[in-house]
């Protein structure tokens, strides 16, 4: 649809915000934790805190829970009954106070879990989610979206984009059907369009590389002593995977209490050494080196050959968590 | 700073060790490990308050012992790491050399592991008053609401393992939590599943933590799971004596005295 423009208030920006909690949608947005900003459940607005550049974890939790239960069993003398959770009905949530990078995540993430089969409860959940962004302000050293084709002000991923402007007041773009009928439903709190642009609005990340340019060079790269070099310092730790918002990967765990039990979908990281580990002992991602190449390789390199998507938006959320200061900006800057 | 360069540039210019671990400039404001090969680039060395990452996790390491004798960059809580490490027979004294560097920046050589011993006796273990307090806070609550306030703080653990990953005494190369066959530590990051992976990982650390912190700078969620081995040091400082990495002394739960208490047993 053809974006359309309105002026929101900030006290119309709280009404909003009630609007939707009273609705009974589960709101997730940005809450100060000790010294961490996390995306968690609201259900008052002053809960929300506006000071951060990105939160520390991603906003996939909405969509890809760290533990996804796929099926349930019970277990009697008669039969075994079985639950699909692929049946269940999801919940309506809002993911308020995302960033244009955490909203442009969801495409990829979403090609993945659509790629070579349709993942039924990813969808319900998908299709349940109302994704309110707001632009960035201010950006620090780790961010890189402009790399990625991605940018402080980018409207891919959201249903309604907002850009604080100098007077206080929000430039609300509405993106998709979802957002139009989040405005027709509160149309008291959206006003014209305001004269001021939101250029002059957003935080100027510096651009440090081609992403076509790093795809292409990657091809080349297998073989090379940068990954050892660049992964010295890793602990072999998953808090570049768990934090990130685009990656995807699970493990399945069986857990069963007598005669009940559950599958789940539990998140894994290829920087752990158990990750690509074969039965017989063997593991062809021997060294933290090759799971290094592995992670790099697999997000500006395999995935944008799969779907014409890089497998990073540039929020330098795994740069930030890495307990060892391993910077992916760095590795990539440096090939 | 000069003479923590100088030693190390003569050290790998000796070819006495092949790699120097130290700290250098890392992202934005940080410092980050570095691992040093030629004895030019030792002058990328920095030391200050922002380096608190213990360096002691790398020494188990195999691919970092791959590269060689290392000479390691240690203040008191990576001497500590280093003593405790070479208790359990995870060091020896000629596989590396100790670049000590003391609270006051400098440089302290250390002949032996004894002598790190014998340094440390004067920079003894303590709980910082702050922590004593909100331990003791937590201690009092009945124990639902300690529960709760734990089930609460864990909430956010999404089990990358940061904590286990950063600990210099985690070097096991399979940890419990991974054994499958039967699987004692529920894998997902569900409550029970968090609760009973910082259990372990407290338990397994009574009696051998030294307090560096390290498991909580390294936490992504700001996790104040450091409280849980502050307190386990606590309970075995009360039960078992005061205990501090030592070459000549028992780890105190790994070895049994007949007359260890024994009150804990009801």
């Amino acid at each position: 649809m053809q974006t359309e423009n309105y002026t929101i208030r900030k006290a119309s920006l709280e009404k909003l915000f009630n609007n939707l909690v009273e609705k009974g949608k589960t709101v997730y947005a940005p809450k100060a934790k000790g010294k961490v900003v996390l995306f968690e459940n609201v259900e008052r607005f002053d809960e929300i805190t506006e000071d951060y550049i990105v939160t520390t974890n991603s906003a996939k939790s909405v969509v890809f829970p760290r533990v996804e239960e796929v099926f349930s069993y019970k277990k009697t003398k008669e039969k075994t009954e079985i639950s699909d959770a692929s049946a269940n009905s999801f919940p309506d949530v809002v993911l308020w106070g995302s960033r244009p990078c955490d909203a442009a995540a969801f495409i990829p993430l979403t090609n993945t879990f659509n790629r070579d089969y349709t993942d039924i409860i990813y969808n319900k959940r998908f299709e349940k989610i109302l994704i309110l962004t707001f632009s960035c302000s201010k950006c620090d050293e780790y961010c890189f979206c402009t790399s990625v084709n991605s940018g402080t002000g980018n409207t891919a991923g959201s249903d309604i984009l907002f850009t604080k402007l100098s007077t206080g007041d929000f430039l609300a773009e509405v993106i998709t059907e979802k957002g139009k009928l989040l405005v027709e439903e509160n149309s008291s709190l959206f006003e014209a369009k305001p004269a001021e642009s939101k250029e002059q609005n957003l935080a100027n990340v510096k651009t440090y590389f081609n992403h076509e340019e790093v795809q292409s060079k990657l091809q080349n790269l297998f073989e090379n002593p940068v990954w050892d070099e660049k992964s010295r310092a890793c602990l072999g730790c998953g808090s570049c995977a768990f934090v990130c918002p685009v990656c995807s990967c699970f493990d399945i765990q069986d857990e069963s209490h007598g005669g009940n039990g559950s599958r789940l979908r539990c998140w894994d990281s290829c920087g752990f050494s158990l990750f690509t580990l074969h039965t017989s002992g063997h593991n062809p991602r021997e060294t933290q080196g090759a799971r290094w190449r592995q992670r790099i390789l697999h997000k500006f390199l395999y995935m944008p050959d799969q779907s014409k998507v890089a497998g990073c938006v540039g929020c330098g959320r795994c740069s930030r968590a890495c307990p060892a200061d391993i910077n992916i900006l760095d590795t990539v800057t440096s090939l | 700073m000069n003479e923590l360069i100088k030693k190390a540039a003569e050290l790998l210019e000796s070819n006495v060790v092949q790699i120097v671990i130290g700290y250098g400039k890392g992202s934005a404001e940080r410092t980050r490990t570095i691992f040093i090969t030629e004895a030019s680039g030792c002058d990328q060395l920095i030391f200050d308050s922002r380096c608190i990452q213990n360096l002691a996790v790398y020494l188990t390491k195999a691919e970092i012992k791959k590269l060689g004798k290392p000479a390691i960059v240690a203040p008191v809580p990576v001497l500590r790491s280093i003593l405790q490490l070479a208790s359990e027979n995870q060091l020896t004294e000629d596989g590396l050399v100790v670049l000590g560097v003391t609270p006051e920046s400098t440089l302290i050589e250390f002949e032996s592991f004894a002598a790190i011993e014998t340094y440390l006796a004067s920079h003894k273990i303590e709980i910082d008053e702050k922590y004593q307090k909100i331990i003791e806070g937590i201690k009092s609550m009945p124990v639902e609401e300690r529960f709760a306030y734990w089930v609460k703080e864990l909430e956010p653990c999404f089990k990358c393992y940061a904590c286990r990953a950063a600990c210099p005494l985690c070097y096991c190369t399979r940890c419990t939590v991974e054994n499958n066959q039967p699987q004692w530590i529920k894998s997902a990051s569900h409550p029970l599943g968090n609760l009973e992976w910082h259990v372990m990982r407290a338990m397994h650390h009574a009696g051998r933590c030294t307090d560096c912190d390290a498991c909580y700078e390294a936490c992504p969620m700001g996790i104040p799971i450091h409280l849980l081995t502050k307190s386990m040091l606590q309970d075995v400082t009360e039960n078992f004596g005061p205990y501090g990495p030592s070459l000549n002394k028992d780890n105190t739960l790994s070895s049994f005295k007949p007359e260890d208490k024994e009150s804990f047993i009801k």
